[in-house]
């Protein structure tokens, strides 16, 4: 290939709320139920029913707006987008076009490739769309309005992303964020955080802005890799065969790999919005501000760091224990309790993480109280448990939250440390295997391991393995076969 | 901005947008009416505004907030039903993909 490409992306993320009620009416945003069961005349769009705004989605929106270090309208408002689609009941979209409620802010991303800032151009509330199903047996679509209303954040950034890997760790940084502010969940597989790629190709040193076409549908990051990577292959493509690209939507298929053009209708694009004279301007004053980013919690980045600082952590500690602000708070609580950060953040990204994943729990919902894990750190290191029992009762903490003196007492896991009881075991297991003892006294070391077995399994796993095999090892030393006398 | 003209062009799109089928006694009388609009539009732009206070909305008391507190109906099943076809609780509506 004779000319070297650069690729120019930015993104329009929609992240849904996750407020109890819509937007404009108190109708319930729960996921799932019957169909039409989260309705009323506001969100089914019957005439003459006036959308009252929820003060949360303000909040959230100026919480995001806050993190991402952008500037507030003051005063902001509502507008009609005006389209035909069974899933819109009034037939426009209440949305922000105008005077949205967020602009220019940045978000810094960090890859292989170095650090980028990517700028926001604005961030506005809207209305979800209902849900349109096909009915196969006779031809029609259903329509379940319980999403329609269901409030929404859209972040359109600037074309500041150059590859997938940025456009990733962009999106992980939003979500991120969002999840630490608690105002989403942000799950690309079910729709929670949804997000469109518009993506255009230039050849390398050029300062202008190609065509640029827009991808929908992209619902895993490795679909967005994938629509990514194929996308700009196509435009370079056509570009290196001379001809255009044609600025269109084009939806993706993961299982075909592939995407196409959207039918463009003869209306595409004119949505003629107008101020929504139902809804009232918002003011957002001094004081709202400044009670917002009094509140905006410790971030994602900077509790990495200050870990790493405070406690020596591994990067990949800070990485694994910040990934959900709820693990962080029970690991800070546990270190303010025990003193010990490197064996709270052993349990918190290897047990908590692997139990969670076993379980399908959700890192967020993790439950427990950190005095308990404080606690087991503490009966380890005492010597009354040993690794393998210590797993057993964080289990019983992980999933009853199990007070793990009470649960070890209950089922009889504490370790022994009477040294008379241990030795007179291992005396009478090295008696009951003289094969195993002459091949030891051979030089076959290795079958030490199975002789500290068979003491534990004696001590019905009630004992420190370390003592074990230290005791096995300085009693092997002058330990004599009795004489076989046949 | 200029004047606009609502001509044939510009009706035929506003019937697509809008979704409308008028007679053809109908879309005369339409584009007269829009026609007037427009040059009542035409004739507000001519005034000095300089020193006028932008109006945002005519109800301009301050903020009207909800509180995010669920609130039900009973109704649910009566919006349903005002729909011309419906099907297991849903709208039936012509197939869209």
């Amino acid at each position: 290939m004779s000319k070297q490409y650069e690729t120019v992306i930015g993104l329009e993320v929609h992240v849904e709320l996750s407020t109890k009620t819509k937007i404009f009416c108190g109708c319930s945003t729960e996921f799932g139920g019957a169909p039409n069961t989260h309705i009323c005349p506001v969100c089914s769009g019957l005439p003459g029913a006036l959308p009252v705004l929820n003060r949360q989605v303000v909040e959230d929106a100026l919480a995001l707006g806050a993190a991402t270090h952008c500037h507030v309208n003051r005063l902001c408002r509502f507008d009609r987008k005006n389209y035909f689609y069974p899933d819109n009941p009034q037939n426009y979209q209440i949305s922000q076009l105008y005077l949205p409620i967020c602009h220019d802010g940045w978000l810094d991303i960090s890859t292989g490739g170095g650090t980028r800032r990517v700028r926001i151009h604005e961030m506005h509330m809207e209305e979800d769309a209902g849900k349109l199903v096909h009915d196969e047996w006779e031809d029609s679509s259903l329509v379940d309005f319980n999403r329609s209303g269901v409030p929404l954040i859209e972040i359109v950034s600037e074309p500041d992303m150059r590859n997938s890997e940025e456009v990733i760790a962009y999106l992980e940084k939003l979500r991120s964020i969002c999840r630490y502010l608690g105002i989403s969940d942000c799950k690309l597989q079910e729709g929670s955080m949804r997000a469109d790629v518009n993506l255009s190709v230039r050849e390398v040193g050029s300062d202008v802005l190609g065509v640029r076409t827009e991808m929908k549908n992209l619902n895993s990051f490795k679909a967005i890799v994938r629509a990514i990577d194929n996308e700009r292959e196509r435009q370079i493509e056509l570009l290196e065969e001379g001809r255009q690209v044609e600025q269109e939507t084009r939806r993706w298929d993961d299982n075909k790999e592939y995407s196409y053009a959207m039918r463009s209708k003869e209306d595409a694009k004119d949505y003629r919005y107008f101020p929504d004279p139902d809804l009232p301007p918002v003011y957002i004053d001094e004081q709202w501000m400044a009670r917002t980013n009094e509140d905006l919690p410790e971030m994602r980045e900077e509790k990495a760091a200050r870990y790493m600082e405070s406690w020596g952590l591994t990067e990949d500690e800070a990485a694994l224990l910040t990934d959900s602000r709820n693990i962080a708070e029970i690991f800070e609580k546990t270190v303010s309790l025990c003193g010990q950060a490197k064996k709270a953040a052993n349990w918190l990204t290897g047990e908590t993480i692997r139990l969670a994943r076993e379980t399908s729990v959700d890192l967020d919902h993790v439950s427990f109280a950190p005095e308990h894990l404080a606690a087991l750190i503490t009966l380890t290191d005492k010597g009354d448990l040993n690794n393998q029992n210590a797993r057993k009762v964080f289990e019983a903490i992980f999933t009853d939250d199990a007070d793990p003196e009470i649960y070890m007492e209950e089922k009889g896991l504490k370790t022994v440390t009477d040294t008379g009881l241990l030795e007179e075991i291992t005396d009478k297991v090295l008696s009951d295997n003289p094969k195993t003892v002459e091949e030891y006294k051979g030089g076959k070391t290795k079958v030490l391991g199975f002789l500290v077995g068979q003491v534990m399994k004696q001590m019905k796993g009630k004992a420190d393995p370390g003592l074990v095999n230290r005791m096995l090892t300085e009693r092997l030393v002058s330990y004599k076969l009795p004489k076989n006398d046949d | 901005m200029g004047k606009i003209v609502i001509d044939d062009q510009v009706m035929d799109n506003v019937e697509i947008l809008a979704k409308l089928s008028l007679t053809g006694e109908e879309r005369a009388q339409a584009m007269e009416k829009m026609q007037e609009i427009l040059d009542y539009m035409e004739q507000l732009n001519t005034l000095d505004t300089d020193n006028v206070e932008p109006l945002v909305n005519l109800y301009d008391r301050g903020n009207v907030f909800r509180d995010d507190v669920i609130e039900d109906n009973d109704i649910k099943s009566e919006i349903v039903a005002g729909a011309p076809k419906q099907k297991d609780g849903q709208y039936m509506v012509p197939k869209t993909i």
